[in-house]
């Protein structure tokens, strides 16, 4: 029976005028934001992880100064770690091997094109290793192998003449010059749908130093533990190690073992931060959307005063005419939550494929059912509890005087 | 071919009944000592010009307003006792109303509008339906049912109106200056169809400010001046008598009491 008044009020909906869904902004901007917010979320999330190659299960990053959310990975550290650091990483128990690595920001020059991009060390004693943690692999040419100085690897992304800036595709074989010094292209790696991978220059540890002078110094050792099981201790054990060959107490390191688990952390608490913000603001919009929803049944309630008078007198209880305009305000609000979910759905799409096409990863955006069946509810919950007052009022409202109009 | 007797069972009843509104600082009292009996399958007629209170007695007689003083009787029940809602479900079921300004509501088809006092009184969606389409049947606007009432006609919405007052099947049905909005021609159809009503047994309540539409149709003819019952007047035959000397009296006693 509650039905009925379900199907009135959505027949009253239809002939509303362009002013009530005007007065629905605030709900459908507020729904938008959050759903595409999510959907974006989500997709921003997994981006980033990829952006720092967190797949393996057995690696571990150690660099100096702590986690840096900006500039690359260690390089803002004052007292740097040394290869010595990470020869005597590779000596611990449940270490397998430890791979030191420089990364520097290089001045790329092709078909009198300038391009900045990251510049990454390969030891010379542990190249495999080093593609090993960083899951490296040629898809054309080859890798860095037996010393091979003069020769660099690039990223998917440097090659790609549509994205790379040099509007034009590097093949392997081509010459370009990194900080003014001319480097052969050997290979070009698998496409990893990271934009920093992606954009990689790879080069032996002695070249990175001809260009940058780094000597001893490294940036980033990368770590691969014995067994996953011993990742904890693995930790643990290049902790005590540190301390003691910088000379610092526990608790006051300068020095950071992370693994992928906390680097994802890091990035999903700087991302939740952006959430919440959102989230304050669309709920700002929404509660705006909500008084908007009292004017315009308020307003509406006064216009209809002869209808609700008919309404009472050919039989309508104080109820009837209650439920009436109660499911009316509700429905407005579900249909302000529907187009924004339409709306966010769409933005989420799209800022995913933008994405994409920006950093090159290949997101696939997600679209939440459960989500959009809550913010469906939510509106019309939103926009019902918005009607009670105005219900009320016209529930009261005197039949004699109400048929007077 | 009238049917008033003493055997038929009494409909509405209005016992002594005053009706003052607060006007600012003073009371308008807009109907005094009223005495009132509607038998069954009576036609009844409220005549009166305005301001002599004929609303105000038609808004009681249809249970919309409670008396001030005085007591309103709907088969036998006292209206001041109900609540709220249960007046509206009374309402519902037994008075049909019909407004002078046909009173449809805009938003909802013709059939739509003939649905809705069955709606509240909680009649399943099938059985609605097919009752709507009977009345507008009756009042020949079937082919009309799914206009709004804006695209009708003012004597097509009175006819409207006439299939909603009859959704429930009233006891009574009540109508308020039918023909008030409508040219003489039209007004005439509607009239037609109250009379119709009337001759199947339906017990007619019109409020008019028209003598000769009173004379036309009604059985009995109540005249309001001031808020007071001015006289009653009773077909018999092709005439109409006098039949209130003795409720005057007792009114101007009760006046000066």
């Amino acid at each position: 029976m509650k039905l009925d008044y379900l199907i009135l009020a959505l027949k009253n909906l239809k002939h509303r005028g362009i002013r009530s869904w005007l007065t629905l902004l605030g709900i459908f901007i507020g729904v938008t934001a959050v759903v595409a917010l999510i959907g974006l979320g989500n997709g921003l999330q997994a981006a980033v992880g990829a952006q720092f190659g967190v797949s393996s299960t057995q690696a571990l990053t150690v660099q100096a100064g702590g986690l840096n959310a900006f500039g690359p990975p260690g390089s803002g550290a004052v007292n740097k770690l040394t290869r010595d650091d990470s020869d005597a990483i590779g000596r611990l128990g449940t270490i397998e091997f430890a791979t030191p690595r420089n990364l520097e920001t290089a001045k790329i020059e092709y078909n009198d094109v300038v391009v900045f991009s990251m510049a990454v060390s390969v030891d010379d004693e542990m190249e495999r290793e080093m593609y090993e943690t960083m899951d490296l692999e040629a898809d054309r040419g080859t890798m860095l192998l037996n010393d091979a100085l003069g020769r660099i690897v690039i990223g998917d992304g440097l090659a790609d003449g549509s994205k790379n800036g040099f509007d034009k595709d590097i093949m392997t074989g081509d010459n370009i010059l990194v900080q003014d010094e001319r480097f052969k292209v050997v290979g070009i790696l698998k496409k990893k749908g990271s934009f920093m991978f992606d954009n990689i220059v790879l080069m032996y540890q002695d070249d990175l130093d001809d260009l940058f002078e780094v000597g001893d110094e490294v940036d980033v050792i990368g770590v691969k533990v014995k067994h996953p099981d011993l990742m904890d201790r693995a930790k643990e054990e290049i902790e005590r190690l540190l301390r003691k060959r910088r000379d610092v107490k526990e608790g006051e390191e300068d020095f950071e073992v992370s693994t992928p688990d906390a680097i994802l952390e890091t990035v999903n608490s700087v991302l939740g931060r952006v959430k919440a913000f959102i989230v304050i603001i669309a709920s700002i919009s929404i509660l705006v959307g909500a008084l908007g929803i009292v004017n315009t049944m308020t307003t509406s309630v006064l216009e209809r005063r002869k209808e609700i008078g008919i309404m009472k007198a050919i039989g309508g209880t104080n109820f009837q005419v209650f439920l009436q305009f109660f499911f009316e305000s509700g429905m407005l609000g579900f249909v302000g939550g529907l187009v924004g979910i339409i709306l966010g759905t769409l933005a989420s799409v799209t800022g995913t494929l933008a994405i994409n096409s920006f950093i090159g990863a290949e997101l696939s955006p997600s679209v939440d059912f459960f989500l959009i069946g809550g913010a469906l509810l939510g509106s019309f919950v939103v926009g019902a509890v918005a009607g009670i007052v105005p219900a009320m009022n016209a529930a009261k409202q005197n039949p004699v005087e109400a048929l007077r109009g | 071919m009238k049917k008033v007797s003493a055997a038929k069972s009494e409909v509405i009843r209005l016992r002594n009944v005053s009706k003052h509104y607060p006007m600012g600082d003073s009371v308008v009292k807009a109907l005094r000592h009223l005495d009132f009996k509607v038998y069954e399958g009576e036609f009844i007629a409220i005549m009166g010009p305005s301001g002599s209170g004929k609303s105000t007695a038609m808004n009681l007689v249809g249970s919309l307003d409670v008396p001030t003083h005085g007591q309103v009787y709907l088969d036998d029940g006292d209206i001041s006792e109900l609540s709220e809602s249960d007046l509206a479900q009374i309402r519902g079921k037994k008075i049909g109303f019909i407004f002078q300004s046909f009173n449809l509501i805009p938003n909802l088809t013709v059939k739509e509008n003939v649905m809705l006092p069955m709606m509240f009184q909680g009649t399943s969606l099938e059985e609605r339906s097919d009752k709507a389409e009977e009345l507008l049947r009756l009042v020949e606007l079937h082919d009309r049912m799914d206009h709004y009432p804006g695209e009708i006609s003012g004597g097509q919405m009175q006819r409207v109106a006439i299939a909603r007052s009859l959704a429930n099947d009233p006891e009574v049905i009540l109508a308020d200056e039918p023909t008030g909005n409508l040219d003489t021609k039209t007004g005439a159809i509607v009239m037609e169809f109250l009379e119709k009503l009337n001759k199947q047994g339906k017990t007619v309540i019109m409020v008019t400010h028209d003598p000769d539409l009173a004379k036309e149709y009604a059985d009995v003819v109540y005249w309001l001046l001031d808020g007071r019952l001015d006289k009653v007047t009773k077909r018999v035959g092709k005439k109409f008598i006098d039949v209130t000397k003795k409720k005057k009296k007792e009114a101007k006693s009760n006046g000066r009491r």
